[in-house]
């Protein structure tokens, strides 16, 4: 027998006088942690299998549960911390490596929270965004090196048209989009709320690498489709079915690395899906083997734009690594429409610790040094610029915009809203909170018209803060705030922060 | 002669992009184009509109265009991505050098190239038939989920890498002469037959050559977790991939290799005596549909 180890994380702490053995917890815990002893007419714990999702606590009908973090576990160490010991101890007992879910979770510095907005007062008056016009809508798209209008003539009366064509743009109502989130790693009822929300917002949701399911195939208007290395589910009617073509290269989880999802969750579903056999194994090369350079990632571009007839944007998605300037220059340059960021904090399904945890650079410094090497360059207007990686509030995406960003992605906010509690086990397919799961007794808990009303609203919730501090601050557009960093100011940051961010200390005037 | 119309010509594209209308030719099925100096876009924007036309033209009785079976591209001189996501069952003709991603997002059209190709052939390719009378360059058929891939000669390196089968889909790659390193890399379904058939005598192609005789080069079927390579005469052990194992063809394998066999002697016009014995062919295939499996720690 295998010696374990290892110790719970969690600590299950029953009030008996409340608990009214109603079995509620025994039914939701996807992990069995609960059990009901019938002789005795008790629920008995097993915390060591606990993944501290809350679920139990937050459905039990009397408050009796309470999930608390296991204390006094290892003797205190500041270098041999918990973490470590518990990660050598599982390798010890399987050779494995070592699998999480969600974004890094490491107190790394976060950017955002050292960077303040501004604020009118007396000398440019703020506006008030209820009673005045406030835009927040914007285009990802490229953008013409010159715009020339000329008149013409239409039913009788003379408009103003431009003269050459543009490129396509989506438009989006709020500089906000949902990311890659294949079905596959969350289940259809989560992508289906992501959709319904996009399209009733006039946002957008983002396949992933997992093809198109057809019930999906009705949002087509406020869908981007991703094309990764595995090229699952690509095929003609799935670029057709698209708004805009994703070319995934990497991830800010899990950068430089493929992935798979393993057989045992190819159901029937997810196979017709992605277009493989059901039980065998979707495994993305860590590359795509077409692109070994800008040159050859400017061939997909085109043969993507080929394909959908140069009617549809096409983006390129990369993980922000220490390179991504000159790699955004380089991406710009091979054509692309469009540019998603993605920071080191961004959530993944699936992806080995090590990596998520220390590979990687954090957004705010990617999206600052990637505008201005574009703006010095003389090519920023060229590409729409979307980041992601962590963006958890309106003020973060005020931030992200000020720095230059187009607009943001968010995937683990939304999937918060939908219910997740990072307990950070999506790997295993076991999400109490029917998100990261395929197995229908845990999807049905994810109602798909109850996930959208929460999506849409938490879209309400943050476009009435953006406009409350874009009107703060005397400007009526979003687009007038993008790439304006005399907004910012940083606090706690060294001479280093300040120049890569390109802000101000805070108490420095303009 | 048909005309394109040149205000239909410049909708859809690129600002900086201005259209040329290449030379366009009917007579009878066949609808010859001239590519000579004519960049892809232009090409690629004119065999679509012809389709367009053709498809409108299906309701006409009357309609020369609706005869049309075959497009013929004369003077092609590394014009890429011709064919890329095409839908449609027309034949398109091909005579001189196609550039990258040829075929690339097809879906049914079948393209017969007099000549060689270059990377990426039937990338990502859905449905349909792309027959090379000459060599390919690298990622022949990369990702293709049907259709079928007949290449005279030889192929470059990661031929069929990550080709995948998927319920009625099953692509298939022919390759007469040998084939470069990494053959089948990451391969999920479908089938590649290697026949080694030609001798590599021309020393422009010798950047394929491998000090051996043996049909095809090192890291076979690296990662390859379905489908199975069949190749003409022996393989070293060493070149094979850590993911597969090694065996002689049973009677259904026959079957299926000389099905393609077939095509390829009907397409290629190979007589009595070239032909190949079927009993000197081994199969490659994987041990596990799950070669990662064990790879992670729950």
């Amino acid at each position: 027998m295998t010696l374990k180890l290892n110790q719970s994380e969690f600590e299950i702490i029953r009030d008996k006088e409340k608990c009214i053995s109603c079995q509620v917890c025994v039914r939701q815990c996807s992990n069995d942690v609960h059990e009901y002893d019938e002789t005795e007419g008790v629920i008995l714990s097993d915390s060591s299998k606990c993944v501290g999702c809350h679920r139990c606590e937050t459905l039990c009908p009397t408050g009796s549960i309470k999930i608390k973090k296991r204390e006094s576990e290892f003797k205190s160490n500041a270098n041999w911390t918990p973490e470590h010991l518990k990660n050598i101890y599982k390798q010890a007992e399987t050779g494995g490596v070592i699998l999480t879910g969600m974004g890094c979770d490491k107190p790394y510095p976060v950017y955002w929270d050292h960077i303040l907005f501004n604020a009118s007062q007396v000398t440019n008056p703020s506006i008030d965004p209820l009673r005045e016009p406030m835009e927040i809508k914007t285009f990802i798209g490229r953008k013409p090196d010159i715009l020339e209008i000329k008149p013409v003539k239409e039913a009788g009366s003379d408009i103003i048209k431009y003269k050459n064509n543009l490129e396509p743009q989506l438009e989006i109502n709020i500089p906000v989009l949902f990311s890659a989130m294949s079905y596959g790693s969350i289940s259809l009822n989560a992508v289906k709320s992501l959709a319904r929300a996009a399209s009733e917002f006039g946002t957008f949701y983002n396949t992933g690498e997992g093809g198109l399911h057809k019930d999906l195939m009705i949002y087509a208007d406020n869908t981007i489709v991703q094309v990764a290395s595995g090229r699952f589910g690509v095929d003609k009617n799935y670029l057709n079915n698209g708004a805009a073509v994703e070319i995934k290269i990497g991830q800010g989880a899990k950068p430089g690395i493929g992935g798979h999802l393993p057989g045992e969750k190819v159901n029937y579903d997810v196979s017709t899906t992605r277009m493989i056999p059901e039980g065998s194994d979707a495994i993305s090369p860590a590359p795509h083997h077409d692109i070994y350079s800008i040159e050859d990632l400017s061939q997909l571009i085109y043969a993507l734009k080929e394909a959908t007839e140069y009617k549809k944007p096409v983006g390129v998605k990369v993980s922000a690594v220490h390179n991504i300037a000159p790699i955004a220059s380089g991406i710009v340059r091979a054509g692309a429409d469009f540019i998603s960021i993605d920071g080191f904090r961004g959530g993944t399904g699936a992806a080995p610790q090590v990596i998520r945890d220390n590979v990687g650079i954090p957004i705010e410094l990617a999206l600052s040094s990637v505008d201005l090497r574009l703006r010095e360059e003389g090519i920023r207007h060229k590409v729409s610029l979307i980041v992601a990686g962590s963006i958890r509030s309106s003020s973060d995406v005020i931030k992200a915009i000020a720095l230059g960003a187009d607009a943001v992605y968010i995937g683990t906010a939304a999937l918060v809203a939908l219910g997740c509690h990072l307990c950070q086990k999506c790997y295993t397919g076991k999400c109490n909170w029917g998100i990261a799961t395929q197995d229908p007794y845990l999807t049905k808990r994810l109602n798909p018209e109850i996930g959208t009303r929460r999506l849409l609203n938490l879209l309400n919730a943050w476009s009435h803060e953006i406009k409350e501090m874009l009107g703060g601050a005397g400007i009526n557009a979003i687009e007038s705030l993008r790439g304006n960093r005399e907004h910012l100011r940083g606090v706690g940051l060294n001479e280093r922060e300040l120049s890569i961010l390109g802000i101000k200390h805070a108490g420095e005037a303009w | 002669m048909m005309e394109i119309d040149n205000n239909l010509i410049n909708i859809n594209i690129n600002t900086i992009d201005v259209l040329k209308k290449p030379e366009i030719n009917i007579s009878g099925e066949k609808c010859i184009i001239n590519a000579e100096n004519i960049d892809y876009k232009s090409l690629n924007y004119s065999i679509r509109s012809i389709l367009n036309e053709i498809k409108y033209s299906q309701v006409y009785e009357s309609d020369t265009l609706r005869k049309i079976k075959t497009i013929e591209l004369n003077n092609v001189s590394g014009q890429r991505y011709i064919g890329d996501g095409i839908q449609s069952k027309i034949i398109i003709s091909i005579k001189g050098t196609p550039g990258n991603d040829l075929g690339a997002f097809m879906d049914g059209p079948e393209i017969e190239v007099f000549g060689n190709v270059q990377d990426g052939t039937g990338n990502t390719m859905n449905s349909g038939k792309i027959i090379v009378h000459g060599s390919a360059g690298d990622i022949l058929g990369y990702s293709m989920r049907g259709g079928e891939i007949y290449i005279k000669e030889d192929a470059g390196y990661r031929s069929g890498i990550h080709m995948k089968s998927y319920l009625e889909k099953f692509p298939v790659i022919v390759i007469g002469g040998k084939a470069g390193n990494f053959l089948g890399e990451y391969m999920a379904g479908g089938i590649i037959i290697v026949l080694g058939i030609y001798n590599l005598v021309n020393p422009v192609k010798n950047f394929y050559l491998f000090d051996d005789n043996e049909a095809a080069g090192n890291y076979i079927g690296t990662g390859m977790h379905g489908g199975k390579i069949f190749i003409r005469g022996q393989i070293s052990n060493h070149k094979l991939g850590k993911e597969i194992i090694k065996s002689e063809i049973n009677e259904e394998d026959k079957e299926l290799i000389q099905k393609y066999l077939n095509n390829y002697y009907k397409y290629f016009g190979i007589n009595d005596k070239e032909k190949v014995n079927l009993k000197d062919f081994i199969k490659l295939s994987p041990f596990s549909k799950r070669p990662y499996g064990k790879l992670y720690a729950y």
